[in-house]
């Protein structure tokens, strides 16, 4: 009975814009992204999105075999999942490590909790801090791109930045050409694909405005005005890449308007937080899977109230 | 009757050991269960360390169950199984100083593990001492056997080794989460996945062949 009838709750809206068809476009909007970084880190970052998209999308399928469920990898979303892992790991990680990034993404986060639209938190971010806090050496150490001189040395622009922010150039932070995890370089191609969906009114422009906006804000106010730094610290690092295709996950952030804008300036807020007076160099990942499990909570005070609404203990 | 007393013994025993699993079923001690589970040995010693304070406490409460006051009825428990905490930490500290010193505040902290208020306020306080002994038996041993399997597995890939014994091959390097809390969580939530599973398959043989 439950294979044939799919239920869902009102309005039955009938509309040619189907998970498949959002998450071809979220693909699209990935690739120019992972071309960059192919082209900046070599065959080597190929071979990762690879084996990371493989990785995913196989886990679902075996899980979804096993548990004989419906198969769901039609949906592109495995995809998705996987790209966006590959685009956070740097291209110097062994092989092996997107295989158990992917299996705990969709095992452990996305499957475990009942599948697509159902998982807590962002699915490829989780895997990421379960990586980066298990093997930090091999997660943390970000490789120098094709186009860098050698006896530039390896420190990423974000460590850069908090010493002498004027000797990092803005161009380079544009097109990408600095160390970093192989997706996050190059923001150009990131707000393109941004751009790109929001045109095809698959994204919300709420959330990436707000977080980079509270980030840009909070960094401008603490640095004395000073305009270049700023500017410089959103772009560097995974902040684009973060509050373009992660924050904006479905399953994991706020249905409301006013709970989007406090789910970026949430996001936008705790990373500064963690790069300016924390440990880790960058807190964009622990600052969306942090407001991630805030988002029930939000989506909780920001209901809408419809008109006639009786309220319920009064 | 003497027959009668045996079973219900081995029956209270089991049923602390299997059906209500403190770790897996009840889902009480978490804090030890998730503080100290990083190295087999931890889990092994813990749970022995519990077991003791479990078996006593136990006892003594049953003995003194129509003596104690309903009123002040958890001071009381506290007396008995802070004594008997205080006894196995100073005899921790004068034999196995190492072990103690990898378990630490844990081992105090016994005092209020909440399987054994759960068991002294639901069982002890309402049995007599000869079951109230089958049924700390049961849970400590329950709650050994748990922690150490899942320590085992923590130590396994946090460390590549059980209890100090290398497994893993030369090259492999140590999922360091593992032996950090969010590494004892994820454990905790698959093992117990783990037992639910063989649980419902355990049930559903034992309903074919009844019927």
């Amino acid at each position: 009975m439950q294979k044939n009838l799919a239920i869902t709750s009102c309005p039955h809206i009938r509309s040619r814009k189907t998970t498949q068809k959002i998450m071809q476009d979220v693909c699209i909007a990935l690739a120019p992204a992972g071309i960059a970084g192919i082209v900046y880190f070599g065959a080597r970052a190929a071979a990762i999105i690879a084996i990371s998209v493989v990785t995913c999308v196989l886990a679902e399928l075996v899980y979804e075999k096993m548990m004989n469920q419906r198969v769901t990898i039609g949906d592109w979303s495995a995809v998705v999942t996987g790209l966006l892992l590959a685009y956070n790991l740097p291209s110097t990680v062994p092989l092996w490590i997107p295989i158990i990034g992917g299996i705990i993404a969709i095992v452990l986060v996305k499957m475990l909790f009942g599948g697509i639209g159902s998982n807590f938190m962002n699915p490829a971010l989780t895997a990421r801090a379960v990586l980066f806090v298990s093997w930090g050496g091999l997660m943390g150490t970000y490789p120098i791109t094709r186009y860098m001189a050698d006896t530039v040395s390896a420190a990423t622009p974000l460590a850069v930045l908090a010493t002498d922010s004027a000797s990092v150039s803005l161009v380079d932070l544009m097109i990408g050409n600095c160390p970093g995890v192989l997706g996050e370089t190059c923001k150009l191609a990131i707000l393109a694909g941004g751009i790109f969906l929001i045109a095809r009114d698959v994204l919300d422009w709420k959330i990436p405005a707000c977080f980079i906006g509270s980030a840009f804000l909070l960094f401008l106010l603490t640095s004395g005005f000073n305009f270049d730094y700023a500017v410089k610290e959103i772009f560097a690092g995974s902040l684009m890449l973060g509050a373009i295709f992660m924050a904006t996950d479905y399953a994991t952030s706020p249905q409301s308007n006013l709970g989007r804008v406090i789910f970026g300036v949430g996001c936008g807020l705790i990373l500064f937080i963690i790069r300016a007076y924390a440990n880790y160099p960058e807190g964009c990942s622990f600052s969306i899977l942090f407001m991630n499990i805030l988002t029930p909570l939000i989506d909780r005070y920001t209901a809408p109230k419809y008109f006639g609404e009786v309220k319920q203990h009064g | 009757m003497a027959d009668q007393k045996k079973s219900s013994f081995i029956s209270v025993f089991l049923n602390g050991l299997i059906t209500e699993n403190p770790t897996f079923t009840l889902m009480l001690g978490m804090c030890p269960t998730l503080g100290v589970t990083t190295a087999a040995m931890n889990g092994v010693s813990m749970g022995l360390a519990t077991t003791f304070v479990l078996v006593c406490s136990n006892l003594f409460i049953s003995l003194l169950r129509n003596i104690i006051p309903d009123k002040v009825r958890i001071p009381a428990y506290i007396v008995v199984i802070a004594s008997f905490v205080t006894m196995i930490d100073l005899f921790m500290q004068a034999f196995l100083p190492e072990l103690r010193a990898v378990l630490g505040t844990y081992i105090q902290l016994i005092v209020v593990n909440c399987i054994i208020f759960a068991r002294a306020e639901s069982f002890a306080a309402k049995n007599p001492p000869l079951l109230s002994i089958a049924d700390g038996l049961g849970m400590g041993l329950g709650f050994t056997c748990s922690i150490t399997l899942l320590s085992m597995v923590r130590e396994l890939f946090g460390s590549g080794s059980i209890f100090g014994l290398r497994i893993m091959p030369e090259g492999y390097l140590p999922m360091a989460i593992m032996n950090q809390v969010p590494g004892g969580f994820i454990t905790l939530g698959l093992m117990m996945i783990l037992v639910n599973v063989i649980k419902k398959y355990a049930s559903a043989r034992k309903e074919e062949k009844l019927a």
